[in-house]
């Protein structure tokens, strides 16, 4: 592409490429001062004992692997990586599941439905919306004395009001529904993108040869879009290792009933709030590897998709279609 | 004869099922809107009526509640308002512009470390700043910095999401020839950037923009780490500060018209952007 300003001694012209390093350079200053030596000095925290017991400040002193031994030998880091792990899961499938339903019926040619705007407006909507304050809300509507036990009293389907925050089944169905209305119209759109990068004659030849819609859906479908699938699910997970606010602000930080809805990024914000930073430091590189392993998934799958896609002819409108 | 029944037949069919997709989605449809729904009746609706059980319709009593909550001194919600409105639209502006410098460095130049820099960010993106957290923060308190605003704002210029974004969106807008032209024309490099290629960016970087000040002014987890004074508080940070309060002394009517607060004015804006960022959704797919 741009050899012609490299290596074009006859046209007298001055090398442009030190440009590059001009351009990118804000990027890598910054992101080298506050994540990546952050990064660094987080792995470094993580081999010191450094915390506070009232006033007293204990270490900094090396301590070697004794941080991790103790997030793993009091039990604390499995269960939250599993409160996490179910709390994800609970939430995904229908989120996946009805995103795929979704993209399948607004791409459909033969449904045709109509109000295919309005119905993605509102669906995709929740995703925007400040989780913090979604779960405040959610927080207020299934109080005891909420809305929703209100609506479920009259309607004389429970005679004393339901406590769902007290309930370890209830508190975490309520943190997935909240994940699953805020992720799943975010879904529907990627994975109509998905179809819609389908090659059209092939839907058209499967019908032809007398596919019904359900085969049209396992046997062209559902093996163009697993790529994106894929994606989808990695990129999902990697989300759902994140999560945070929605049970911090739902349980006011404390993964109530019993320490069954606290998530690993709320074990970490406990840590990092009380300034025990040994242990923070612990928990942050575990995390760290967790996503990491799901980030080179994720990588290998765009670079194998820029490649595919920088072999195209440029200025053709086609990158809009192509996605990972 | 008998073709054409198999034709009515399959219409019928096709009526059918229609009719259940209907169906489905406003079931979808009621799901998303319920708690939005409750959340604005009971904004306009006084403690003491929300105590006594649930409306369809709504109350009187929206601009009390309003005027309850700016009246009390323990919420600071203009201030937090102000500060969030100011984080989250420098964070766009800062956040768009450089991924769009860096995206223009990496597309049209040819360097050393060119491949290199692009397969770091690409490997970079998916990795949460959760985990670095506990570092960001002891070099933000060896700075000075803590309590101020500059760690929110200052870090969104390496956003490698966005830059992905932007780099995308260029490769497939601009040729290396509309450079070259600007070149001939003695245009300097970042004079090009900035006068020609921002313009052909303009839908990239409307998009991207909504989505880091949405994404900003939803941010909680560091803000809540960074920030410590009243005054310097933002918008998520005073909803958890109302969870954490005695919920039980408070006046309901405050506590829905302060959730509001939170969430009305991005939700006006998205009604009237909605078709705009529902595409922006798709172009960059590297969301989530």
């Amino acid at each position: 592409m741009g050899q012609m300003t490299t290596k074009s001694p006859k046209r007298k012209s001055v090398s442009y490429s030190k440009w590059g390093y001009f351009f990118i350079a804000p990027f890598f200053i910054i992101f080298t001062i506050f994540q990546f030596i952050p990064l660094i000095s987080t792995f470094y925290n993580s081999f010191f004992q450094n915390y506070r017991v009232g006033l007293q400040q204990i270490g900094p002193k090396f301590v070697g692997f004794a941080n991790y031994i103790a997030i793993f030998s009091n039990a604390d880091v499995p269960t939250y990586a599993l409160n996490t792990m179910i709390v994800w899961v609970l939430g995904f499938i229908p989120q996946i599941l009805i995103a795929l339903l979704l993209a399948v019926w607004f791409t459909s040619f033969r449904l045709k439905l109509k109000g295919q705007v309005f119905f993605k407006t509102v669906i995709y909507m929740p995703n925007l919306i400040m989780a913090a304050a979604f779960s405040m809300l959610f927080f207020t509507l299934f109080s005891d004395a909420g809305p929703v036990n209100m609506i479920m009293q009259s309607l004389h389907i429970v005679n004393t009001p339901y406590r769902f925050l007290t309930m370890t089944g209830a508190t975490r169905g309520l943190i997935a529904t909240m994940n699953f209305l805020m992720w799943f119209g975010n879904t529907t759109i990627l994975l109509m993108a998905g179809i819609m990068g389908i090659d059209p004659n092939l839907f058209e030849a499967a019908q032809i040869d007398g596919a019904k819609s359900h085969q049209m859906f396992f046997r062209v479908t559902l093996p163009l879009l697993l790529p994106i699938l894929v994606y989808v699910v990695i990129t999902a997970m990697i989300g759902g290792i994140q999560m945070f606010d929605v049970p911090q602000i739902l349980t006011n930080g404390g993964g109530t009933p019993n320490n069954t809805t606290m998530t690993l990024i709320m074990y970490l914000n406990k840590h990092l709030a009380s300034k025990n930073f040994g242990m923070a430091g612990a928990v942050s590189v575990l995390i760290f590897f967790a996503t990491a392993i799901l980030s080179i998934i994720v990588y290998r799958m765009l670079v194998t998709n820029y490649k595919q896609f920088s072999r195209q002819k440029p200025g053709k409108s086609n990158i809009k279609k192509v996605k990972v | 004869m008998s073709n054409k029944e198999a034709g009515t037949g399959a219409k019928a069919l096709l009526t059918f099922t229609r009719i259940l997709c209907y169906i489905f989605l406003v079931l979808l449809t009621v799901l998303c809107l319920f708690s939005f729904y409750i959340l604005i009746i009971n904004s306009t609706r006084a403690n003491s009526e929300i105590q006594k059980g649930f409306s369809i319709l709504p109350g009187k009593f929206f601009l009390m509640n309003l005027n309850g909550l700016l009246a009390d001194a323990n919420i600071p919600i203009l201030r937090a308002l102000g500060n969030s409105l100011f984080i989250s639209a420098l964070t766009a502006v800062f956040t768009t512009y450089f991924s769009a410098m860096t995206a223009f460095g990496l597309h049209i130049y040819n360097f050393k470390f060119k491949k290199f820099a692009f397969s770091f960010i690409l490997l970079v993106m998916m990795v949460p700043t959760q985990v670095s957290t506990l570092g960001f923060i002891q070099l933000i308190t060896k700075m000075g910095l803590m309590n101020t605003f500059y760690p929110l704002i200052i870090p969104s210029i390496a956003a490698p999401i966005v830059f992905f974004f932007m780099f995308q969106y260029l490769a497939s807008v601009l040729p290396q020839e509309i450079v070259e032209a600007a070149r001939v024309d003695g245009s300097n490099e970042f004079n090009t950037f900035n006068t020609i290629v921002l313009p052909i960016m303009k839908p990239a970087l409307a998009v991207q923009a909504i989505f880091s000040f949405v994404t900003s002014w939803n941010n909680y987890f560091v803000p809540a780490l960074i920030i410590n004074s009243k005054n310097n508080k933002t918008i998520p940070i005073l909803i958890a500060q109302l969870r954490s309060a005695d919920y039980m002394k408070f006046d309901l009517g405050k506590v829905y018209i302060m959730i509001c607060v939170a969430i009305i004015p991005l939700l006006i804006v998205y009604i009237f952007l909605s078709k705009f960022i529902i595409r922006g959704v798709t172009l960059g797919s590297v969301k989530g």
